[in-house]
């Protein structure tokens, strides 16, 4: 069969994907919590004020969740979050370093046609595919390390366009 | 640009179009999905990539899925004429269909979002401000999880169509945005359903950013008599078809499928 075209999340998405807490896989503080952050960016270098971001992630251990919850996560680790950016175009997550090389990242926007995917690998780890890539297209990828956790921008188009994603 | 008419977007429109067919002619495969280097639609010239995505074969947590169920999503969440004091204004209708994979087999107990504009065309957001009515009986979004079918089910009111500014006069086909997901992050999908032979298809640079016409008509419910209850409300049935890499299915015993 042949599959369902994806078409753009559009200007009024927030109350239809609002998630409370969306952001946050942990608790702020708790042991081992990190924040990850980015901003997410446009063609001219301007911070875009209505997209979502979308992570997904194994836990501290590597497994992968399987439990239901992403929503009302009730103390347990799903692995999941969603998150609207603000008004300044940052998106911010409170999570655990994946033992993985990398964190799965959904980006979407009005004006965006389709959902881009991407992935942000985490300091010190990396993979064949990363290893593939040239150094520039390589550091859109890596994200960087900051005192409480780490840094990641997206940057849809232009210089340092962070590289997207398909899958055979 | 606030002075573009839908003559010069028709016309734009049709050069991507017909750039696509040159395209297939010479043999490239279809396309399901939408172009995203699509200028029609004014605010993407910014916010598309303009290098192809790598391709990269998944690994193990892009080939999983977050998971749901019904403690994320109360049933009620499904009907959203329900969800404040009184009915909300315009014509009531179910709207249900299955999540498949690209073989045809249900997407289970995976949650789908819905979200749309109230019957006269204007949406709870803020930032929609056009003078149609809001409806206090209205907040247009809703939630399920599929069943061991695959199968979502919404009841809802039509949507009405509404005035955007991407170009003099532009306004959307009537639709309803869902959200979905698959077995795999990889079949993420987030799209739009719209109602059998709307006008303002041909018009539409949304709508049109798919160059496939087979693939837009993926996009169009179907009216279903069937679903329809009398003295109550309309059915429509569309089903989701999400394709791309996924963990590798187990066939369950005894199965010849």
């Amino acid at each position: 069969m042949r599959g369902t075209p994806g078409q753009t999340v559009g200007p009024f998405f927030r109350y239809g994907l609002e998630v409370e807490g969306g952001g946050l896989l942990v608790s702020p503080g708790s042991p081992g919590a990190i924040r990850l952050s980015g901003t997410v960016y446009d063609g001219s270098g301007a911070a875009i004020p209505d997209a979502l971001v979308e992570i997904w992630q194994a836990d501290g251990a590597g497994v992968i969740p399987t439990a239901e919850g992403s929503f009302h996560r009730d103390g347990t680790f799903t692995g999941f979050g969603r998150v609207h950016v603000t008004d300044a175009g940052e998106y911010e997550f409170w999570t655990v370093l994946p033992d993985a090389d990398f964190i799965a990242v959904i980006v979407f926007a009005r004006g965006l046609m389709d959902r881009l995917h991407s992935r942000i690998y985490l300091p010190g780890r990396s993979d064949a595919f990363l290893e593939s890539l040239d150094p520039a297209e390589r550091a859109t990828l890596v994200a960087i390390e900051t005192g409480d956790g780490l840094r990641h921008d997206l940057r849809l188009q232009g210089e340092n366009e962070t590289v997207f994603l398909a899958y055979p | 640009m606030t002075e573009t008419t839908q003559a010069t977007i028709s016309a734009e429109i049709a050069a991507l179009h017909s750039d696509y067919d040159k395209r297939r002619a010479a043999g490239m495969p279809p396309l399901d999905s939408p172009l995203v280097d699509f200028a029609p639609y004014r605010s993407s010239v910014l916010r598309h990539p303009t290098k192809n995505p790598k391709l990269v074969d998944p690994e193990s947590i892009e080939l999983a899925s977050p998971a749901f169920g019904h403690r994320d999503v109360a049933a009620v969440e499904s009907d959203l004429t329900v969800q404040h004091a009184g009915e909300p204004l315009g014509e009531r209708m179910v709207v249900t269909g299955r999540v498949l994979d690209g073989e045809g087999r249900p997407v289970r107990h995976q949650l789908v979002e819905v979200w749309q504009a109230n019957a006269s065309g204007r949406y709870i957001h803020q930032r929609d401000q056009h003078p149609a009515p809001l409806d206090p009986n209205f907040t247009g979004a809703g939630r399920c999880i599929t069943d061991a079918d695959g199968r979502y089910s919404f009841t809802t009111i039509k949507p009405g169509a509404y005035p955007w500014k991407n170009h003099v006069n532009a306004w959307r086909p009537a639709h309803i945005h869902f959200s979905v997901f698959g077995s795999a992050f990889t079949q993420r999908l987030v799209t739009q359903m719209y109602f059998p032979v709307d006008p303002l298809f041909p018009l539409d640079p949304i709508y049109q950013s798919i160059p496939d016409q087979a693939a837009r008509d993926r996009l169009v419910a179907a009216y279903d008599h069937d679903l329809s209850s009398p003295e109550w409300s309309l059915g429509y049935r569309w089903d989701i078809v999400l394709t791309g890499p996924r963990a590798t299915w187990i066939e369950p015993e005894g199965s010849d499928a």
